[in-house]
């Protein structure tokens, strides 16, 4: 189990977090969601044990990270933001370097090495120069100098960042991989990231914990939540019709789109639908929407700031 | 203090300096640098005398400039690309991660210094030298090149910039060097008591290194050496506690 328990950092006046405490079990795929410099980097370098917290503290497994810090951070694989590396080694000097700092010898050491290279294809990239790699493979050996140790709990800071959409994919499959048995936490400001990857999601704005919650959680918040997008010739005169519908609340035009809002009486949607070819409407699409994210980020996170 | 991570820190660190030039360039400029000076300003051959004092005695100088330089990038380096925070995520404690750098770094300048055997050789060959006296002065000049890496390297985790890790640095070895000297003295000679000011010229490095490199290996020069890297190394890992997250 990982916990946060009242992580507090103040860097001079700013206070970069704030009272932040949590609790992940294995299987979970906590994700930390926020603006930039809201935090989320910060909370990591403190779940990790490279930054002390000005007050409180974080447990791995029953470690605690500030007294029993290197027993801790054995069970920590790390990603730090911007996947920092020695650029004048080779992959597999540094893969070799991170195997023997994590108490490996040997045969089994050889076998880290070359299985931690396999997940993340590194196979043709093994001998040469990390600052001769693209920001793609910098950030695979990355990735796989943190999962080398087999750790139960992985931190990963912007896994995907900068990555091409294959790469981001080819990442993503890995995390999902992992899943089911460790603890992960990433941070990301790519919203269907969560969606695609989390099973738990945490909005951080000015070092503030202000929501905990799963992805579909999170979207139940949206006023799009259970909404009905349309497409159609006459969007005013569908929208006034739509409005008079039991189960909508409300009735949004924007250029050739109709939103219908639910009032939560009824199937909303299946109510739109009767009514489309009750009327013989030509609809050109017709979406239902689970709700949006970006938009229940921006309530959460500008709800702070006012 | 876990010997295994010291020694898994240090070879990951003499990887990198021969994976750079740095290391080349270093080595060639010691070795032309050491001669030249042997040489030209030592005047080596026209002294006639069978010793390596002209090669000695430069040593200090050479020091001031390139032990910084060997130094000035352990920790400012790291912080500036960040693998400080690889480095210090790993399972290790910052004082094996700082004694791993500094034994890498001073093996390295041992290397370097090695390295001059053949103005050993060749002294040997022109005359009868005391072999025992250029034994003890290799052992001197290489203790204080490793009290002035200790101060590098304390130095360099202050700021993440190496020119001014450098320039930090060549100032305080030049101090600890001078120490001694009327110079540095008659700064303090007026209002410092004459027990401070005897410790101020017992810390200087000339001092003890000239009465080592005399071929006289003292338990006092060698405790003085220990206790001077001792000390810095302490005040780099003091230092990178509080600094490694700036």
């Amino acid at each position: 189990m990982l916990a946060a328990r009242n992580l507090t950092r103040r860097f001079g006046t700013l206070l970069a977090v704030d009272d932040i405490s949590f609790e992940v079990e294995p299987g979970t795929v906590l994700g930390f969601l926020g603006p930039n410099g809201a935090g989320k980097s910060t909370t990591m370098k403190m779940l990790t044990g490279f930054l002390s917290p000005t007050s409180g503290t974080a447990e791995v497994f029953g470690h605690d990270i500030r007294r029993d810090s290197v027993a801790a951070r054995t069970m920590i694989g790390y990603l730090p933001e911007g996947a920092p590396l020695y650029g004048e080694l080779t992959v597999s000097q540094l893969l070799q370097f991170i195997a023997d700092a994590r108490g490996f010898s040997g045969p089994e050491r050889d076998r880290r090495v070359a299985d931690a290279a396999a997940r993340l294809e590194l196979g043709g990239v093994m001998e040469q120069t990390i600052e001769t790699l693209s920001k793609g493979f910098k950030r695979r050996v990355g990735l796989a100098q943190a999962i080398l140790h087999d750790p139960p709990v992985l931190i990963l800071d912007e896994p995907t960042d900068g990555l091409d959409p294959n790469q981001k994919q080819q990442v993503r499959h890995l995390i999902r991989e992992m899943a089911p048995d460790k603890i992960i936490v990433i941070s990301t400001h790519i919203l269907e990231e969560v969606d695609a990857l989390c099973s738990r999601a945490m909005i951080i704005a000015r070092g503030r914990l202000l929501a905990d919650d799963t992805p579909a959680g999170l979207l139940t918040r949206s006023r799009y939540h259970n909404a009905v997008t349309l497409h159609v010739d006459d969007p005013e005169r569908s929208a006034s019709r739509l409005g008079r519908l039991d189960e909508a609340r409300e009735v949004e035009v924007r250029n050739a789109r109709v939103t219908v809002f639910p009032s939560g009486r009824g199937n909303l949607f299946q109510a739109v639908s009767r009514l489309i070819e009750a009327e013989g409407w030509e609809v050109q699409q017709l979406q239902y929407e689970p709700g949006r994210l970006d938009e229940v980020f921006r309530t959460i996170t500008r709800e702070e700031a006012a | 203090m876990n010997l295994k991570n010291v020694r898994t820190i240090m070879r990951r660190e003499l990887v990198g300096y021969f994976a750079t030039p740095v290391a080349y360039v270093f080595i060639v400029i010691f070795l032309v640098m050491s001669s030249a000076f042997t040489f030209y300003l030592g005047g080596f051959y026209e002294r006639e005398i069978a010793d390596l004092e002209p090669f000695f005695r430069f040593h200090p100088w050479l020091y001031l400039f390139l032990v910084p330089a060997v130094g000035m990038r352990l920790w400012a380096e790291e912080r500036k690309y960040g693998t400080v925070e690889l480095l210090l995520t790993l399972p290790l404690t910052i004082g094996e991660a700082v004694l791993g750098k500094f034994l890498a770094a001073w093996l390295f300048v041992g290397l370097s210094l090695a390295l001059t055997f053949p103005i050993w050789i060749t002294v040997n060959i022109l005359g009868n030298p005391d072999n025992g006296v250029i034994v003890a002065a290799y052992v001197g000049s290489w203790l204080m090149a490793g009290g002035m890496l200790a101060i590098s390297e304390a130095l360099s985790a202050v700021t993440r910039n190496q020119v001014v890790a450098f320039i930090l640095s060549v100032v305080v070895c030049f101090g600890f060097l001078l120490s001694g000297l009327p110079m540095v003295l008659d700064l303090f000679r007026a209002w410092m008591p004459q027990v401070l000011l005897d410790g101020v010229a017992n810390l200087s490095f000339l001092v003890h290194f000239n009465s080592i490199s005399r071929g006289v290996i003292d338990l006092r020069d060698l405790v003085y050496f220990a206790l001077v890297i001792g000390f810095w190394l302490l005040a780099n890992r003091i230092v990178l506690e509080l600094k490694k997250a700036d």
